[in-house]
């Protein structure tokens, strides 16, 4: 089963190293898996999109991700900032960072988790920027249940490690404590 | 063995720290810098022992890795479109001087307008310099081609430089599972350096004098005969990393679910991948359909392609660099290996500038094709998928473009 998933964020905020971090801890459980960024000409605070695939299988495509089954969106600005559902299957999922249900019509199934002030509580905020990439895909693990929380943990810990892996592997569990259908 | 998720730059990084490079020199360019980028972390943490060359331009990047080479040094450069454009010159001098060598080229449109996407005309425009050529499908496959590519361009019966080009962000920026073999396994595989004579201060070699015109004449004719040669070459050391390492590529080209197939398309880079895909769409609905992906465009695999294809009832060639005032350039190498078997032949040009071609258009293309041959052979020797903002308004054939 092939899944393609679409990280909406803005500039600076790490949708592509999100995309990445997804796609390592995939490939730790045996799957296969793809990320990339829409190659364009990115900059701090515009709108950006990364994509990533994950499949039981060895993936062949490269072509564009036209009908993503997920979107993740990093940031709550963006529900009016970017068309976040353009192309999103019929019952797509939406993963949402936002305190409360955005406007996307009824025909996704929507989760909401807070990562901002998750992010902030912990004090994971890099120059300013409170850090939700890793916390959204804690509450991506426990939404879609496609890759295990324990795999997203070590893909961050791979990265980042030491003391700052502590702070996300803390901010992951948290945001998959709190995700809600919304 | 290790599994990592890896872009494609850093599995060329990687392979080209597993063949212990001694000297590395490259300019930066989009979207090949992360190679080099890789390749200075790891020699600054140690992991590598190697020398970083700083230089100015790609043109200098490339006559200092020439340089370490001709003198003894395992060397590697990287670069992309218009880097390697301004390293032309230097690419014909590396391959006439026999000196083994190695490139990444990260494939990319070249300008005006300025574009950073994938195409292969960069690359393609080394065709004729008389360096190995090689493009890869996939990060894994990045990976073993760098790897091998010491070994090809360094054995004895080649001794020419060779260029691994893998799509400019496609697989360049992508990450994907691959593979690291261990480092012992490549220290027992891969020789130590080996080439035709070096030039050290005792040496009694003189470089790029004026020679008789017959000796420059039997010089062309001695590299035409070791890229025969290679064909040879490249065929065992895919066999043999396949034994050793796991995984084998068919050499220099690949053939996929080819075995009955009466059609088939000839594509090269990432986007075989799509087709692929499109194939096994095709063979549901019992298709006979197969993919040929061109591995290695220098030294041409005709004898390989004679072999596949002289029974087919089609070929359809997907390009994704043309040669102005002609055709698609993998088409015309086809072309000139099928003549004069009867065999329907079509060459799209298509993707260029990283315009996205999918599975499903590819399928679309297949069979449209396969309907065209079945009505009665056909020579279509160019055709042009346009992008979907332009289909429609024009024709797909630059020709018919005058006739209106």
């Amino acid at each position: 089963m092939l899944v393609e998933i679409r990280f909406h964020g803005r500039g600076g905020q790490g949708a592509v190293t999100a995309a990445n971090l997804l796609a390592n801890a995939a490939v730790r459980e045996g799957k296969y898996a793809q990320a990339f960024p829409y190659f364009g000409a990115e900059r701090r605070g515009a709108p950006v999109v990364a994509f990533a695939r994950i499949s039981d299988e060895p993936i062949q495509t490269h072509s564009r991700i036209e009908h993503p089954d997920i979107v993740v969106v990093l940031d709550p600005k963006l529900f009016e900032l970017a068309n976040v559902t353009e192309g999103l299957k019929k019952n797509g999922i939406v993963i949402a960072n936002a305190k409360q249900k955005p406007d996307v019509g009824e025909t996704f199934k929507v989760y909401c988790v807070d990562a901002t002030s998750i992010a902030q509580s912990i004090g994971l905020v890099v120059s300013g920027w409170p850090v939700v990439n890793t916390v959204m895909l804690g509450a991506f693990a426990k939404a879609t249940d496609l890759v295990k929380l324990e795999s997203i943990i070590e893909a961050v810990r791979e990265q980042f490690p030491g003391k700052i892996g502590d702070l996300n592997a803390n901010a992951i569990m948290k945001a998959a404590e709190s995700v809600r259908e919304c | 063995m290790v599994v990592k998720t890896l872009t494609g730059n850093y599995a060329v990084a990687y392979a080209v720290k597993l063949a212990r490079v001694n000297v590395v020199s490259a300019y930066p360019i989009t979207p090949q810098t992360t190679i080099v980028e890789k390749l200075s972390e790891m020699i600054e943490k140690g992991e590598l022992n190697a020398r970083m060359i700083r230089v100015e331009s790609e043109h200098s990047a490339l006559a200092a890795v020439y340089g370490a080479a001709s003198a003894g040094a395992r060397a590697f450069t990287a670069t992309s479109s218009h880097g390697l454009l301004y390293m032309h010159e230097v690419v014909w001098w590396a391959a006439g001087s026999r000196i083994p060598l190695v490139m990444a080229v990260v494939t990319r449109a070249i300008g005006p307008p300025w574009n950073i996407h994938v195409d292969h005309q960069d690359i393609l425009d080394q065709r004729d310099s008389g360096w190995i050529i090689a493009v890869a499908q996939e990060n894994q496959e990045v990976l073993d081609l760098t790897l091998q590519a010491f070994k090809i361009s360094e054995d004895p019966r080649v001794y020419l430089p060779m260029m691994v080009g893998l799509d400019g962000f496609i697989l360049s920026h992508t990450t994907a599972p691959v593979d690291i073999p261990d480092q012992e396994l490549v220290d027992s595989w891969l020789p130590p350096r080996r080439q035709p004579y070096i030039i050290a201060p005792e040496s009694e070699v003189v470089m790029g004098n004026i020679a008789p015109d017959e000796d420059h004449f039997m010089m062309r004719y001695s590299m035409a005969a070791s890229m025969e040669a290679a064909k040879k070459v490249i065929e065992e050391v895919d066999k043999e990393y396949g034994e050793i390492f796991g995984r084998s590529y068919g050499g220099l080209v690949e053939c996929y679910k080819c075995e009955d197939a009466e059609y088939f398309v000839v594509i090269m880079g990432s986007w075989a991948g799509d087709a692929k895909k499109a194939v096994d769409t095709l063979r549901e609905q019992n298709i006979p359909v197969g993919v040929v992906r061109i591995r290695f465009v220098r030294p041409w695999p005709r004898e390989k392609l004679l072999e596949i294809l002289s029974g087919a009832k089609g070929v359809l060639v997907f390009d994704r660099a043309v040669s102005m005032g002609s055709t698609g350039i993998l088409f015309s190498e086809v072309a000139q290996t099928l003549y004069p078997l009867n065999i329907s032949l079509k060459g799209l040009v298509a993707g260029l500038a990283g315009v996205d071609v999918g599975p499903s258009r590819i399928e679309a293309e297949i069979l449209k094709f396969i309907k065209q041959a079945e009505e009665g052979a056909i020579y279509t020797p160019t055709e042009w998928i346009l992008p979907e903002k332009y289909a429609g308004r024009y024709p797909s054939s630059p020709k018919e473009v005058i006739a209106k």
